[in-house]
């Protein structure tokens, strides 16, 4: 077995990058297939009683109490040790260290990764979710000790009010996702409340729409109906109004669209959905285009989600936990999830206008709505308020732009993609050559006609500049796309830069495609195998089989 | 491009072989190219009723998920199901042992509203 011999990098590649073998990849045979080992799982460190942590010895006192509890049944004991991986400390910290080596966050470079608005993560975010006294708060602590936090969370709800124009907001749902679905549990709560749950069956969701729109429809089980876009990549008009009828439960729209596109008719298509009486959802997972320029309860929408994670700069963690609170206009509101921070002393304005001017206000209450205070409620969708790290985070980065601070944000985040918009005409072809929002999509079908060289080869090659690819084949209306959102937080010098990398990439597809077709080959790992990796997933580990790696990495370190 | 002549096309891209009232449906080298690699196929129960140009199975590949639709009516009396462990016969031979269902058709006359070779490459090119 032998340490893989990679290619070198591109004229181009930044020569400062960390071929230095930190990501030596070798190779390991595991179930008949070659499967590259990078960092050996932790298994392959563990040896039998090695310890992280050794717990002190219970006291007396504690010994007591828990024998006083009662015992876990027996049918749910373990009859065998768990196998877990066992380390020290200090290899567990180097294991995941070089894990995250491995990776490209924002914070190492540029990642205009479109529709995931992946803006820097102000630290001061992270500042204020530390500070002990909301930190280590616990939500079962009872109304009295927990005011901080509840006040926190209503102000938050006001600000998303505020800023989206909708009439209540619930920060409970842990994702986009989430918040599209509670939105829909509350459009069939509404529909069924006017005994029309059985006449409204189907969700209009446009093709350019995200793709989880049409999965919540289906998760609600609603029928989805596509509605196509118009040659300027809106939602065709007459193909909405044929679509709607007695049967629409909603539509669901995201504004600006995946094209990246603000939806020009919108008082138009909210007022054709309003008059069969559908409800208008609005997706706001592009709300990073639009803050202070436009709100979804201005323009008529029943109810909307906020992805914190996006447009609020809470982390995108791996995976999660996100934060997707759920807006709703006023024929909605008594659907919201429960239970809601309420105030249930003082006075709303007041309490708005001392908070923001960075002053308690003296006697205000809050407490957490009782059980069954609105009937109608959809009840939990999460446990307690969701997830109340992300609101801390949130409500820093509103509070610390300010008015002003967010509608420049999106001013900035527009500029920003129309500014990669223009300067890449020349070499992309742009399907919807207009001015765009937050996010810009171009096609590479020029390349993969004219060079063979197609948008996922471009994407590798991209990756070898230690820049994050755009997000690629989506979306769907578009051939060969390249989604391209390069968010309000990037200088001048990185757009030039990544002008300048899209640029040599055109013309290398030009003059040596098959190079392309090689990337990359500076990263950790080179071109991996997704097909195989979907149709013959290796996801389980073999105690009884050698560790992976483990033998490879002593020859690797040889 | 060129396609195998003895077959009909959809616009949506699916192939159908007839044989008397028996056809053989599948997708068309086109659409697995475009598709990329495909890593899982929802086939159809036996027994299902399609409709010609409905969705009837979902195909998933490294880039997207996309809907099967029919190009004919009728019953399905068989599926192909190779394309559960072996889903990249679609890429490697869509007309051939990459075929998706058979089906017993309701309506002969549904042939006329797909293309024929030649109008089904001028669709693609």
């Amino acid at each position: 077995m032998s340490v893989t011999e990679r290619p070198a990098p591109p004229s181009g590649a930044p020569s400062d990058g960390d071929a230095s073998g930190r990501g030596a990849a070798f190779s390991s045979p595991v179930g008949g297939e070659q499967l590259q080992v990078v960092e050996p799982l932790l298994f392959a460190s563990s040896r039998t009683g090695r310890r992280d942590v050794r717990f002190p010895s219970l006291s007396e006192a504690a010994r007591k109490a828990a024998e006083s509890q009662p015992e876990v049944p027996k049918h749910a004991r373990r009859t065998a040790t768990a196998r877990l991986p066992e380390v020290s400390e200090l290899d567990l910290l180097r294991h995941f260290n070089r894990l995250s080596h491995l990776n490209h966050a924002i914070d190492l470079g540029f990642y205009p990764l479109g529709s995931c608005t992946m803006k820097y993560n102000p630290k001061v975010n992270e500042w204020a979710a530390r500070l002990p006294g909301l930190s280590e708060s616990h939500p079962l602590d009872p109304a009295e000790l927990s005011q901080g936090s509840l006040e926190l969370q209503w102000l938050l709800a006001e600000l998303l009010r505020e800023i989206s124009g909708m009439a209540a907001v619930s920060l409970q749902p842990a994702a986009g996702a989430q918040g599209e679905l509670s939105g829909l549990l509350m459009t069939r709560a509404y529909h069924r409340s006017r005994g029309e749950g059985e006449q409204r069956t189907k969700v209009l969701v446009p093709d350019s729409s995200h793709g989880t729109n049409a999965a919540t429809a289906s998760m609600v089980g609603y029928q989805t109906v596509t509605i196509r876009s118009n040659e300027r990549g809106g939602i065709d008009l007459g193909a909405l109004r044929e679509a709607l009828g007695p049967d629409t439960a909603a539509l669901m729209i995201t504004n600006p669209s995946t094209l990246g596109i603000f939806e020009d008719q919108i008082d138009q298509v909210v007022a054709a959905v309003h008059q069969v009486g559908a409800i208008a959802y609005m997706d706001g997972a592009n709300l990073n285009a639009i803050l202070g320029r436009f709100r979804a309860g201005d323009a008529g929408f029943d109810v909307m989600h906020f992805n914190l994670h996006k447009t609020f700069s809470t982390p995108h963690g791996g995976g999660g936990p996100g934060a997707g609170p759920v807006g709703v206009g006023e024929r909605l509101a008594p659907f919201l999830p429960e239970p809601l921070p309420i105030l249930v002393e003082g006075t709303d304005d007041e309490v708005r206008r001392n908070a923001w001017a960075g002053r308690n206000t003296p006697g205000a209450r809050f407490a957490l709505e009782e059980e069954g205070t609105r009937p109608q409620s959809i009840g939990k969708v999460r446990a307690f308020t969701g997830n109340f790290g992300m609101h801390l985070r949130a409500y820093t980065y509103i509070r610390s732009n300010g008015d002003a601070g967010l509608r420049e944000v999106s001013d900035d985040a527009v500029l920003a993609a129309n500014y990669l918009r223009v300067r890449l005409t020349d070499a992309y072809d742009l399907p919807y050559d207009r001015i765009c929002k937050h996010e810009v999509v171009f096609s590479g079908r020029r390349q993969k006609r004219q060079h063979g060289v197609t948008t996922l080869d471009i994407a590798k090659a991209i990756l070898d500049y230690r820049i994050h690819p755009p997000t690629i084949y989506f979306p769907l209306i578009v051939e060969e796309a390249l989604m391209i959102e390069p968010t309000e937080t990037e200088s001048l010098e990185t757009l030039d830069r990544f002008v300048d990398v899209m640029h040599e990439i055109a013309d290398r597809a030009a003059t040596d495609p098959s190079a392309l077709k090689a990337a990359p080959t500076t990263t950790p790992v080179g071109r991996l195998d997704e097909a195989a990796a979907a149709r013959r997933p290796d996801l389980r580990h073999d105690f009884g089989a050698a560790p992976a790696g483990s033998s490879a990495r002593q020859e690797a370190g040889a | 491009m060129t396609y195998p002549n003895d077959l009909r096309y959809s616009k949506d891209h699916e192939w159908v072989r007839a044989e008397g009232s028996t056809a053989t449906i599948g997708i068309t080298s086109f659409a697995a190219d475009e598709l990329g690699d495909i890593v899982f196929v929802e086939l159809p129960e036996v027994g299902a009723a399609l409709k010609q140009f409905a969705a009837f199975g979902v195909v998933e590949s490294v880039k997207a998920v996309s809907d099967l639709f029919s190009p004919v009516s009728g019953t399905v009396s068989e599926v192909n199901g190779r394309l559960q462990s072996e889903p990249e016969l679609l890429n490697s031979d869509p007309f051939g042992d990459g075929w998706i269902a058979r089906v017993e058709t309701t309506d002969g006359d549904e042939l006329k509203d797909l293309l024929d070779a030649d109008g089904y490459a001028k669709l693609t090119s």
